[in-house]
């Protein structure tokens, strides 16, 4: 057996207590012929396997990951291991992402009395290894740096927002006013390109309410800071989806907040903005027309059309109204088309999995660990208690190391599994402009896959795919282990 | 004073004598769906600029982490129950030999304000000590000022020379290089690469003042020690101003002024070594006041960002003779998510 006469690998598996653990004692008494790679992480259920054992292991340079847990149905906790089959699916088709090779991590199911199922599953996984080069750590991987091309084509024509009718809106919110503690909108920020978030308390407050392509920032983002306060909100389409996330998962009441919403046009991508001028220029002034922007910086003139320099995720978007609203001022614009694969998943997507994990070592490198990523995601829920910071689990060292940095990514992205609803405030915030969101870009694509098409934030009945489970998974399928 | 001159192209041939020296850190470009600039340790061919950088450079002697000692426990076979530990703590070991390279003034003076506590409190920090013994600094002074730069509120300026060991400023052709400390001025006399500066002195100086004539009038922030105490209780205030902040650590990091690290020690999967890290901290964060109780004595992000204001104008300021942390670079306005104005809030705190 090959497997067994070369070179040993390290192969880390994870065994649930009631099946598997015992299934691997049975083909041990009976002593069926086993390589000897694999070293055993026995956990009380296959539920209990967190993403990021399997995550921090490949990282690290195993070269392979073997789940097993009790067989569908015969889950010692009734119903464990129709979580953790949804989550292991999910995990294989992040993997290729990360620029890693799935076939280095594969899930079985093996009960107590399978020992020769078990000796299948090891022998069959080990020789599957041994087929592939030795893992290279993380750390170790090469320089590769590429960029994303960020202009696609837009499925609804996009805008400046202009003619919207933000007199009636800000009427609107003057008459609900005397019953919120505040509603959240924007104006202008520190010069005339750049908004920030305005928090309406006052009459004379809402007269500082802009709208335009520049109001950027995901404004949902608080509504989970202000638990028992009667909040008010204004959104473009893609900022309802968080809140209606929000709302899918109980983290906000629904009679606590008032929607406001404005059909959106697009917004632009600021980053690339201010590469024309640099990132510390003298703004002068913005004007706005139909097509786009012109900004007077340093004394010079420059149009930026929106077909140009919009946000990555405006192409593709289909929601430019809410999704969900209490005021709606407008109708937006219809869509047509279906969305193509985004430009920063599209980039990695023409990438070799080698090319990938060196892109990621590349990348991460300068991440400064500020988490304005976490903190910007109005999904990212934990904030002051994030694994991130804990020291007990210790998940994370606080060594300066691209693995220790990337590891913290991949967390935050499985985190927001089925959740995330791709507004992109994580890579946006990223002060150094690490392009984050193609992680979470594909596991959108893995969900919506895997779950009929499902978007998040779309609906406030529906249940998260990975909060829940069926009991026959379609789209699932076990893995066939030939003899 | 002396002073040299070096025309535009010799520039680069410059930073490579000089990384003969030293290690130099020049502002280098990476190119990403958001740029950045970053100061980099030179290497032969790189291209580098003199725009202002993302990040300041204080990593130069505050790395993001560093190792600050290391032991392990080791097995006496002859005596199980007095196991051998060891350990092992070199502050100077890490430190190198370091050139940074046309970072700016509100960079350079970054380095002052770190050497207050780290260097003038009662203990020097052996480590911070090490790697700053070892720094030179070379300064451009700027050519442009941006929406948020405020440098002159904080009694800085464009071209201020504070925590510089050389400044140099750009003028047709090339460049004028000047020396602070006697430090710069021994390597600015034993570089080959220069000319004489004095037919460009006056330029240069013109340069400097028309510079600073475009900075608006800033306004008079003496008051902020007192105003800020007074307000530390005026939690509505704290409340109004920060109801934006996303409590996330990007100012603090971009900021060449905060220096709040976290000590961690760190155990490999053996168990029987590890090391000591020292590594950025930031006050916005909820762990960096949960006390081992598990009382926090900051649980809001008002009271965290009412920590960061009120230590850059009035508690730092109180103990290192009215210096202010804060250089007025705005990184932490335009590097916030949510482009929170600390300007904003400092004057808020002033009005009565």
């Amino acid at each position: 057996m090959s497997a067994v006469e070369s070179r040993e690998r390290k192969i880390i598996g994870f065994l649930c207590n009631w099946c598997s653990y015992g299934g691997a004692d049975t083909a041990g008494v009976a002593r069926a012929t086993q390589p000897t790679d694999l070293r055993i992480v026995r956990v009380p259920c296959s539920g209990r396997i967190d993403p990021l054992f399997i995550l921090r292991a490949l990282l690290n340079g195993a070269d392979g990951v073997l789940v097993s847990g009790c067989h569908p149905g015969d889950c010692h906790y009734a119903e464990g291991n129709y979580y953790a089959r949804r989550r292991l699916e999910i995990v294989k088709q992040f993997l290729p992402v990360l620029g890693i090779d799935p076939r280095r991590f594969e899930y079985t199911w093996v009960s107590a009395s399978e020992g020769q199922r078990w000796q299948l599953a090891v022998n069959t996984f080990t020789e599957q290894i041994h087929a592939l080069p030795p893992a290279v750590q993380f750390e170790n991987a090469e320089e590769f740096l590429q960029i994303a091309d960020m202009s696609l084509t837009a499925l609804r024509p996009l805008g400046t927002g202009q003619k919207a009718a933000l007199d009636e809106l800000k009427k609107a919110i003057k008459a609900k006013l005397p019953e919120l503690d505040f509603v959240i909108g924007w104006q202008q920020g520190y010069d005339a390109l750049h908004s920030a978030p305005l928090f309406m308390r006052k009459e004379e407050d809402v007269d500082k309410l802009v709208w335009g392509p520049l109001n950027v920032q995901n404004l949902a983002t608080y509504l989970t800071q202000f638990k028992g306060k009667k909040i008010g909100i204004v959104v473009k389409g893609c900022d309802s989806r968080s809140v209606v996330e929000l709302m899918q998962e109980e983290l906000i009441v629904r009679e606590d907040i008032t929607v406001f919403s404005v059909p959106c046009e697009g917004t632009l991508d600021l980053a690339r903005i201010s590469q024309e001028f640099g990132k510390y220029s003298k703004i002068d002034s913005v004007e706005y027309d139909d097509a786009g922007i012109t900004v007077m910086a340093d004394g010079k003139a420059k149009h930026f059309c929106m077909v140009d320099y919009a946000q990555g995720k405006c192409y593709n978007c289909t929601t430019p109204g809410a999704v969900m609203a209490d005021e709606r001022f407008g109708i937006p614009t219809p869509v047509t088309g279906t969305p193509v694969t985004p430009p920063e998943l599209a980039m990695l997507d023409a990438m070799s999995l080698e090319e990938r994990f060196a892109f990621w070592h590349s990348e991460m490198a300068r991440c400064t660990r500020c988490y304005a990523c976490r903190n910007a995601c109005p999904l990212c829920v934990c904030r002051d208690y994030c694994v991130a910071e804990s020291r007990d689990p210790h998940w994370l060292t606080q060594e300066n190391t691209t693995t220790e940095k990337f590891f913290f990514q991949t967390i935050h992205a499985m985190h927001l599994a089925g959740r995330c609803t791709g507004c992109g405030e994580c890579q946006r915030a990223c002060p150094v402009g690490i392009p984050i969101l193609a992680l979470r870009q594909q596991l959108a694509r893995a969900v919506a896959g895997t779950f009929d098409g499902y978007k998040a934030g779309m609906q406030s009945t529906a249940t998260p795919p990975l909060l829940g489970f069926s009991v026959q998974e379609d789209n699932i399928h076990e893995k066939e282990w030939n003899a | 004073m002396i002073s040299r001159y070096i025309p535009t192209k010799s520039l680069s041939s410059l930073v490579a004598e000089l990384a003969k020296k030293a290690r130099v850190l020049v502002p280098v470009r990476r190119p990403s769906v958001k740029e950045s600039v970053l100061f980099t340790a030179y290497e032969d061919g790189m291209e580098f600029e003199l725009s202002k950088a993302t990040m300041p450079p204080k990593e130069a002697v505050l790395p993001k982490c560093e190792t600050l000692l290391t032991f392990s426990k080791s097995k006496d076979p002859n005596n199980l129950a007095a196991p051998a530990l060891a350990l092992s703590a070199d502050p100077t070991a890490a430190a190198q030999d370091t050139i940074v390279f046309a970072c700016r003034p509100c960079d350079a003076r970054g380095f002052a304000v770190l050497d207050n506590p780290f260097l003038k409190g009662l203990y020097a920090d052996p480590y911070y000590k090490a790697r700053r013994d070892k720094l030179l600094v070379i300064t451009q002074a700027c050519p442009s000022v941006s929406a948020t730069c405020f440098c002159t509120w904080v009694g800085s300026s464009p071209s201020d020379t504070t925590g510089s060991d050389i400044i140099f400023t750009a003028v047709d052709g090339g460049y004028v290089f000047e020396d602070v400390t006697p430090k710069g001025a021994v390597l600015l006399e034993s570089l080959d690469a220069f000319q004489d500066a004095a037919p460009h002195l006056e330029a240069a100086k013109a340069v400097r003042e028309a510079v600073l004539a475009t900075v608006p009038a800033a306004p008079d922030i003496s008051a902020a020690q007192e105003k800020l105490a007074a307000r530390f209780t005026d939690t509505a205030f704290w409340d109004e101003q920060t109801a934006s902040c996303l409590s996330c650590g990007a100012c603090t990091y971009m900021c060449p002024d905060c220096y709040c690290f976290t000590i961690t020690d760190e155990i490999t999967c053996k168990g029987t070594e590890g090391k000591r890290l020292r590594s950025w901290d930031t006050c916005m964060s909820a762990l960096y006041t949960r006390e081992a109780s598990g009382h926090n004595a900051r649980m809001q992000k008002s009271q965290r960002m009412r920590n960061r204001i009120s230590h850059k104008f009035s508690t730092y300021p109180e103990n290192w003779d009215g210096m202010y942390s804060c250089n007025g670079c705005g990184r932490c306005i335009t590097q916030c998510p949510v482009n929170f104005d600390i300007r904003a809030v400092l004057l808020a705190a002033l009005k009565d």
